[in-house]
């Protein structure tokens, strides 16, 4: 069984110097990638008086961006919301403990 | 100890997993193919083997599960046909792309449609340029000792890519025919232990397996594959050479049949090569130059060796079991003719289909081959490269 280099090591690797398959040496490198950036028009707003804890948005939720501790939702990482609003369709209490809001974007 | 045996193709590949017992075997039953994935599941009930058998909701499920199996670095086993091997067509560029040293048995037998359950080499020569080895085999003794080798092959450090060993649909699959089982430790002996690379269940080296690569890498991690399937020939050759030191029966890229001092010869893969020998053996008593060669590592195709044995000849006739519509010629043919391109020296070539969906061929075919090779050969004019065998036209 192999060490694989690294993904900083890889970085200018030629053909040669990947490690065969595919291998991607780095686990949980998509911490990397914020695909928070993707959020286009509306984000998600998290309302802790009404949320219930059912965790039902963290598990919907497609990336990892519904913050849990201990078993409670804390709030939203928009590092990697990428704004689709499953947490808000999926949020059961009434009203919504998770509203898609208008996001404005200025692009610099 | 060694036995002779009275076996199909498909019960002597099933003898072959019995005395490999591999990790996982995971295969969903189509004809002709079933009786191996029965006879498995059989042995797994029995406690025969101890491999993880696991029968998915269809073929494309079978090889994503082999895939799951072989990264997490197991050995790894199926078979399958026809519109099975179709289904798995995704999930095979997959194994080949992640180098997952899996081998498959397929019994080769022709694509739908129109539906067709008999011998010809559609589909798996639908699947030459999915990044697999390919061994064809002409008789259920071929199919056994191609696939013990198989493993060899994949497993290679230098190689470490997917390989499917082939046979005739039925012709082979269903015929009993004698054959020699090796010892069952001689045959372990012979595989050996499977030491895989990089493991998914190695947890003190975590890593991903086929991410997401894009401009940046993709290219790159493609040309490495080829590296695996560029290096197989000579793993090839010395694991031929190897089972023939052990068993007796040596094996290389391709069988020449009678060819020294041959001037016109047929090139062909798997069961048709039988009936061809019966014929250059009769031809060869009426004191005429023919000969034969059967092919069979088809990918990686050995061209250079190919081209050497046949650029002596005057006139070559190829015959394939499947078509390429629209291209200049069946699979065999224009890999051959381009394989002799860089030769000054070449023989006249053409091309014919013949056995779409198990349609016969006997010698009667043959001889017409060969008497279209000897007039050829003494005018050296070809008036037509390319044509089908007994086809009502
Ligand atoms: S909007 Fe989508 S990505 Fe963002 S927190 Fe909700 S479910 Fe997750
Ligand atoms: S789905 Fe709604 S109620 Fe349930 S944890 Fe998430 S925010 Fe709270």
């Amino acid at each position: 069984m192999k060490k694989a280099k690294t993904l900083e090591e890889l970085k200018n690797a030629t053909w040669k110097e990947l490690p065969i398959g595919t291998v991607n040496p780095d686990p949980a490198n998509s911490l990397k990638n914020f695909t928070g950036t993707w959020r286009s028009g509306k984000k998600p707003i998290f309302k802790k008086d009404t949320c219930i804890h059912c965790l039902f948005c963290w598990v919907y939720c497609p990336d990892m961006a519904i913050i849990v501790k201990d078993g409670k939702v804390l709030g939203i990482n928009y590092d990697y919301c990428k704004g689709c609003g499953i947490c808000e369709v999926e949020c059961p209490t009434k009203p919504k403990s998770i509203e898609m809001v208008k996001e404005e974007v200025t692009l610099s | 100890m060694s036995k002779i045996v009275t076996l199909n193709g498909n019960m002597a590949i099933a003898e072959a997993i019995r005395q490999i017992n591999p990790d996982v075997v995971a295969a969903y039953p189509i004809t002709p193919s079933t009786s191996i994935v029965e006879t498995v599941a059989q042995y797994v009930a029995d406690g025969l083997i101890d491999s993880e058998f696991v029968c998915p909701e269809s073929e494309h499920s079978a090889m994503s599960v082999c895939i799951g199996a072989a990264a997490a670095g197991g050995r790894v086993t199926t078979a399958t046909a026809s519109q099975g091997l179709a289904l798995m067509w995704e999930m095979l560029y997959i194994a080949a792309g992640l180098r997952l040293p899996i081998v498959a048995a397929i019994v080769n037998r022709a694509l739908s449609a129109p539906i067709n359950i008999h011998g010809d080499h559609s589909d798996t020569m639908g699947a030459r340029d999915s990044g697999w080895i390919q061994i064809y085999s002409e008789n259920a003794q071929e199919a056994y000792d191609n696939f013990i080798q198989a493993f060899r092959i994949a497993e290679h450090p230098d190689v470490r890519t997917p390989v499917m060993v082939t046979f005739d649909g039925f012709i082979i699959s269903h015929s009993l025919e004698t054959m020699k089982i090796e010892d069952d430790e001689a045959v372990k002996k012979f595989v050996g232990e499977y030491s895989p690379v990089y493991p998914l269940l190695d947890t003190d080296n975590p890593i991903t397996v086929g991410p997401i690569d894009f401009t940046d890498f993709y290219f790159e991690h493609k040309v490495n594959q080829l590296e695996g399937i560029e290096n197989a020939p000579k793993v090839i050759e010395e694991v031929g050479k190897e089972f023939g030191k052990r068993f007796g029966r040596e094996y290389g890229f391709f069988e020449e049949y009678r060819m020294d001092d041959a001037e016109v010869a047929i090139l062909l893969m798997s069961s048709a090569a039988g009936t061809a020998k019966e014929t250059v053996d009769e031809l060869r008593a009426q004191g005429k130059k023919v000969g034969l060669i059967k092919l069979r590592v088809f990918r990686p195709f050995p061209a250079r060796k190919l081209a050497e044995t046949l650029s002596r000849l005057k006139a070559v006739a190829v015959l394939d079991r499947a078509t390429s519509p629209g291209a200049e010629g069946a699979p065999l043919f224009v890999e051959t003719r381009s394989a002799l391109f860089d030769y000054p020296e070449r023989p006249k070539i053409i091309n014919y289909v013949y056995g779409l969906g198990g349609r016969d061929i006997t010698p009667e075919h043959f001889h017409q081959v060969y008497r279209k090779l000897e007039k050829i050969a003494s005018t050296g004019k070809v008036d037509q490269y390319y044509g089908y065998l007994n086809l009502r036209e």
